[in-house]
C-alpha cells in the first residue's frame, strides 16, 4: 500500500523493550474500587445506586446524561461502599464524584450472555449497545464511541482508519493486546466497519511492532477489505489527522471532523472493547495498562479493572525502584501527570509511566534562540516559537494569527527545543485564556440581547395596552352611538347624537 | 508517596541543548582555527584569546547589570562563538585593541542592548567586524604573508606578544594583500582580472588550503568547508542557506565571466577567496538572525549571495560578506512575516481545505 509522509515530527527513544515481551497479567481483584462517574470527553454520569447495595459485576452504576456521555458500570461484585468525592486522575488533582466498592472477591457477573452475531444487526443497534456498553476512545481521548458511530447518520463513511500505532515512548498495552488477542481485535473492527457502513479498512500499525503486525495480519487474511499497515515509527503517528494523512493522503480540513472526507478513525483497543460490548454484551469495566518507567521496579502489562487504584499497579509491579519525580498516565509526550498513587484507573490510562529524576532531569527554561528547531519537528506546520512569544507576552489574539488552534499539543516543538521552553504549556495557556475570552464575550452579547428583548418585549406590551385601550375605547364609543341613535331615530338629527357620543366618551375617559 | 507537582507535557526531552549547540559549532572551527595559528604564528593566538576573554567580560558585566544569572548564560558558550567568529575575521596580526574593542563591541552593542541572546537582529561578530572595517580601515586591511609557526622568520612567542601589544615593527617588509583585495585594486586601476590574478599569483590550492595572506576564516576554504559539513552532518545547520548563498554567487560569477572574462573572476575565485566559506556556512547560518522556514533561509541564503557578489564586483569594499549578511538580518523579519509553512488541514493562504466530496448527508 502507498503511504504519504506528514510533515516534521519527532523520533524519541521507545523504551518499549522494558514492557514489550511482558504478557498481559490480570491484577487481582483488589479489595475497594474508585470508580469516578467522569471517566469520558462529556456529561458526566449520573450514579444509579446507593449506598450498602449489593452489586453485581456489570451491573449499571450511572447512566449517561446528554447527548455525548458514557455510563459506568460495576467492574466487580460487591456493595457500594461510598459515593463521595475522591481525587480524580487528572493533573489539578480535583475530586469528581466516585462511587467506591468494597468488592465481594466472587467476581459475579451480572448475567450470563449467548454470545450473538452482531452481523445480523443493524447500525443503529450496535451503537446502542456500544453506547450501553460504557465504550469510550481508549487511546486516551475518552470520546463515546457510540456517538462516533453514530456520524453515519450524517456522513458517508468510506474509510475507517484503526489507530494502532501506538507512537508514545514506553507503552505496550495496544502491541500486547494484538499479539495475544488478534481475533478478538479484528471481530471489534468488523463490527465497527458494518456500523459504520465503511467499505474498506486500514490499521496502521508502527514498524517497530513486527510481532504485533505479523499476528494482525494473520488474523485478518480472510478479510479482502481490512488493510493491516506498516506505518514508519515517528511520533506522533497516533494522531489522528497525520495517522489519516499517512495511510491515505488525504487531509482534514481545518475545523472540520474527519468524516467530512468520509474517514473515521477508531483506536485498536477500543475495537477490542466494541467487539466485547457488541457479541457478547459484555459493558466496559476493564482495560490494558501498561506500567513502566525507569522508577518501576519490574515493568509489566496489567488487564486491570477501572477503578483500581494506580498504587496497586504499582505494587504488584515490584514497587517504585525510586521515588518517581514525574508519575504519568499515558505516554510521557502526552500523558498527565498524576498528583498521587491513588487515583484510579479509568478507561483512558493505557499506561502508567514512573520517571526517575534522572529521566526528567528539570532543566531551566531559557530564552528562545530562534533555531526554528519547533518549525522543524511541528507535524502542523506551524510557528511554535512566535505562537509562543505571542502567547507569552498575552497576546492571545496575536498566537491565534499564528494558527493557535490548529496546534494538536503533540508536544514535539517542546520535545526538540534546546532552551528547554515548554511551549505546549504555552500553548495551553494561551487556549484557555482564549476559551475564557469567548465565553465572558458570549455572556455579554447573550446578556445584551436578552436586555434588548426585554426592552422590545416591554415596549410591544406597552404598545398592545395602549392599542387595546384605544381599540376598546372606539368600540365602546360605537356601541353608545349605535344605541343613541337606536334610542332616537325620529330626531334624525345626527349632529345630537355625536354630541352626545362624543360627552360619554370624555366622561369614559376622566372615569 | 509525595505530592507530586504538575507538569505541561511533554515529560520527556531531546538531547539538544543550547550549549550543546555552540559547543559544536565551535567544535567545528577548531581545524580551521589551529590551521590559521599555524601559518600565521603566535599573534594570531593572542587575537583570539583576546576577543573571546573580551567578551565573555562585556557579557558578563551587562548581564549583571540586567540582572540576569550571569554563571547561567556565560556557560551557553554563546558569546564564546561569537567571539571566535570575530577574531577568525580579523587580520592576525592586528594590534591588541582591535582585538578588544570587537570583542566587547559584538556583545555589548550587537547582543545584549537588544535584550541578551537570541533577542538580537544582527549577526553580533559581523557587526562588530563591519563597525572596526569602518572605524580602523587601515589596522582592518593590513594581512600578512603566511609565516608557519616554527619556520624561518617566524615570530617567536614573545614576539607575538610584541606584535600584538606593542605593534608590527617594519610594516613594509611584511604587508601583503588579500588576493581578493588584490583584484578589486586592480579593477579599480583598470587591470584585467587575468593580470592581477597573475602578478597576484592566484593558486587554487593554496587558496583552498590556506597558505595565502588572509584573516584565519579566510584562508582555508577547504577546512572551513569540512566544518560546515559536519555541522551539517549533525543537523546544526541545515542545506539551505549555504547552499542557497554560494549557489547565487557561483552562478552570478559564472555568468558575468561568461559575459566579460577580463573583468570578472570566474566562479571558483569567487567560492575559494575571501571569507565566502566561512560566511555561507557559519555566519549566515547564525540560528538567530536568519529565518524559521526552509523556503526563507532559501531566500536569505540567495539574498546574502547576490549582495556579495555585488559588493565585491562594484562596491568600493573588496570583501562583502560582512555587509551582505548584515543587510540579508535586517531582511529576516520580513521575511518570517511573509514566508510561512503551510498548515495542516489549510491552504498556502491559510484557509481551511475545501471538502471536495459534499460529505454531508442531509439532516437525517
Amino acid at each position: 500500500m502507498r503511504l504519504f509522509k506528514f510533515r516534521g515530527g519527532v523520533h524519541p527513544d521507545g523504551h518499549k523493550q522494558a514492557s514489550a515481551n511482558k504478557a498481559i497479567e490480570s491484577l487481582p481483584i483488589p479489595e475497594y474500587l474508585y470508580v469516578p462517574v467522569q471517566q469520558h470527553i462529556g456529561a458526566p454520569a449520573e450514579p444509579e445506586v446507593c449506598v450498602g447495595e449489593n452489586i453485581l459485576k456489570g451491573q449499571l452504576l450511572a447512566h449517561s446524561q446528554g447527548n455525548v456521555s458514557a455510563p459506568v458500570h460495576a467492574p466487580t461484585s460487591g456493595v457500594v461502599h461510598a459515593i463521595e468525592n475522591h481525587t480524580a486522575p487528572h493533573p489539578s488533582g480535583l475530586p469528581v464524584k466516585t462511587i467506591v466498592i468494597k468488592s465481594d472477591g466472587e467476581d459475579r457477573w451480572i448475567n450470563t450472555v449467548t454470545p450473538i452475531d452482531p452481523f445480523q444487526l443493524s447500525a443503529e443497534e450496535i451503537s446502542i449497545r456500544v453506547g450501553a456498553a460504557g465504550v469510550v476512545g481508549m487511546g486516551g481521548a475518552t470520546f463515546p464511541s457510540a456517538v462516533k458511530l453514530n456520524l453515519r447518520n450524517r456522513y458517508s463513511i468510506h474509510t475507517l482508519v484503526i489507530n494502532a500505532a501506538e507512537c508514545e515512548p514506553y507503552l505496550t498495552c495496544d502491541d500486547r493486546l494484538m499479539r495475544e488477542r488478534g481475533q478478538q481485535v479484528v471481530d471489534g473492527i468488523r463490527i465497527i466497519q458494518h456500523a459504520l457502513g465503511a467499505e474498506k479498512v486500514i490499521v496502521g500499525i508502527e514498524d517497530n511492532k513486527s510481532i504485533a503486525l505479523a499476528e494482525m495480519t494473520a488474523s485478518a487474511a480472510n478479510y479482502d477489505d481490512i488493510t493491516i499497515t506498516k506505518v514508519p515509527t515517528r511520533y506522533p503517528m497516533g494522531s489522528e489527522k497525520h495517522l489519516i494523512q499517512t495511510v491515505t493522503g488525504k487531509e482534514v480540513p481545518a475545523r472540520a471532523l474527519s468524516a467530512d472526507i468520509g474517514i473515521i478513525v477508531h483506536n485498536v483497543a477500543t475495537a477490542h472493547a466494541v467487539h466485547r460490548a457488541v457479541r457478547y454484551g459484555r459493558p466496559l469495566v476493564s482495560r490494558i495498562v501498561t506500567v513502566s518507567g525507569d522508577a518501576i521496579r519490574e515493568p509489566r502489562n496489567l488487564e486491570v479493572l477501572i477503578g483500581t487504584r494506580v498504587s496497586e499497579l504499582v505494587a504488584y509491579c515490584g514497587g517504585y525502584k525510586e521515588s518517581p519525580s514525574r508519575l504519568l498516565m499515558g505516554g510521557p509526550m502526552m500523558g498527565q501527570t498524576l498528583p498521587r498513587d491513588e487515583v484510579p484507573i479509568v478507561k483512558g490510562a493505557s499506561g502508567i509511566i514512573a520517571l526517575s529524576t534522572q529521566q526528567v532531569a528539570e532543566q531551566l527554561a531559557r530564552p528562545c534562540i530562534r533555531c526554528a528547531s519547533c518549525v522543524t519537528a511541528c507535524p502542523c506546520g506551524l510557528l511554535p516559537l512566535e505562537m509562543a512569544s505571542r502567547s507569552k507576552k498575552g497576546d492571545f489574539q496575536g498566537a491565534l494569527d499564528y494558527g493557535l488552534m490548529d496546534c494538536v499539543a503533540c508536544g514535539s516543538c517542546a520535545y526538540v527545543c534546546p532552551s528547554n521552553i515548554p511551549l505546549v504549556q504555552y500553548f495551553n495557556y494561551a487556549k484557555g485564556e482564549l476559551t475564557n475570552k469567548q465565553r465572558t464575550q458570549h455572556k455579554a452579547t447573550e446578556t445584551k440581547r436578552l436586555a434588548e428583548q426585554r426592552i422590545a418585549r416591554l415596549e410591544r406590551e406597552k404598545q398592545a395596552k395602549a392599542e387595546a385601550a384605544a381599540k376598546r375605547k372606539a368600540q365602546k364609543a360605537a356601541e353608545r352611538a349605535a344605541k343613541a341613535a337606536a334610542k332616537e331615530p325620529a330626531k334624525g338629527k345626527s349632529e345630537i347624537a355625536q354630541n352626545t357620543s362624543g360627552q360619554t366618551a370624555e366622561k369614559e375617559i376622566s372615569a | 508517596m509525595n505530592t507530586l507537582t504538575a507538569q505541561a507535557a511533554p515529560h520527556t526531552h531531546g538531547a539538544n541543548s543550547v550549549s550543546r549547540i555552540m559547543l559544536i559549532v565551535i567544535l567545528t572551527l577548531v581545524p580551521a582555527t589551529g590551521w590559521g595559528v599555524y601559518q600565521f604564528g603566535w599573534p594570531a593566538l593572542n587575537v583570539l584569546v583576546l576577543c573571546v576573554a573580551s567578551a565573555l567580560l562585556a557579557e558578563a558585566a551587562c548581564l549583571r547589570l540586567a540582572n540576569k544569572p550571569v554563571g547561567l548564560f556565560l556557560k551557553d558558550g554563546s558569546a564564546i562563538l561569537t567571539a571566535w567568529l570575530l577574531a577568525m575575521t580579523l587580520p592576525p596580526w592586528t594590534p591588541w585593541w582591535i582585538a578588544v574593542f570587537g570583542g566587547t563591541f559584538a556583545i555589548v552593542v550587537g547582543k545584549q542592548i537588544f535584550g541578551g541572546i537570541g533577542q538580537n537582529v544582527f549577526n553580533p561578530a559581523m557587526l562588530a567586524r563591519v563597525a572596526l572595517l569602518v572605524s580602523f580601515p587601515m589596522e582592518m586591511t593590513f594581512w600578512v604573508e603566511p609565516k608557519p609557526l616554527f619556520s624561518a622568520g617566524a615570530p617567536n612567542f614573545m614576539e607575538g606578544l610584541a606584535i600584538t601589544f606593542l605593534g608590527v615593527p617594519s610594516l613594509d617588509s611584511v604587508s601583503s594583500a588579500s588576493i581578493i583585495g588584490h583584484v578589486k585594486t586592480g579593477f579599480t586601476q583598470g587591470h584585467s582580472v587575468a593580470d592581477s590574478l597573475a602578478s597576484g599569483q592566484f593558486d587554487i590550492f593554496a587558496q583552498g588550503l590556506g597558505t595565502v595572506a588572509g584573516s584565519m576564516g579566510e584562508t582555508s576554504a577547504l577546512l572551513i568547508g569540512l566544518g560546515g559539513l559536519v555541522l551539517l552532518a549533525l543537523r546544526i545547520i541545515t542545506w539551505h542557506i549555504p547552499v542557497a548563498m554560494l549557489g547565487t554567487v557561483a552562478l552570478l560569477a559564472t555568468l558575468c565571466n561568461l559575459i566579460a572574462p577580463e573583468l570578472y573572476p570566474n566562479a571558483l575565485f569567487h567560492l575559494l577567496s575571501g571569507g565566502l566559506m566561512l560566511g555561507a556556512f557559519f555566519i549566515a547560518t547564525d540560528l538567530v538572525t536568519s529565518p524559521s522556514t526552509r523556503v526563507g533561509q532559501l531566500i536569505f541564503g540567495a539574498g546574502c549571495g547576490a549582495l556579495v557578489f555585488v559588493i565585491r564586483s562594484w562596491g568600493s569594499f573588496p570583501e562583502g560578506v560582512g555587509f551582505a549578511v548584515l543587510l540579508m538580518n535586517a531582511a529576516t523579519p520580513l521575511i518570517d512575516h511573509y514566508v510561512r509553512p503551510r498548515i495542516y488541514g489549510r491552504n498556502r493562504k491559510g484557509e481551511p481545505l475545501a471538502i471536495k466530496e459534499n460529505n454531508e448527508r442531509g439532516a437525517s
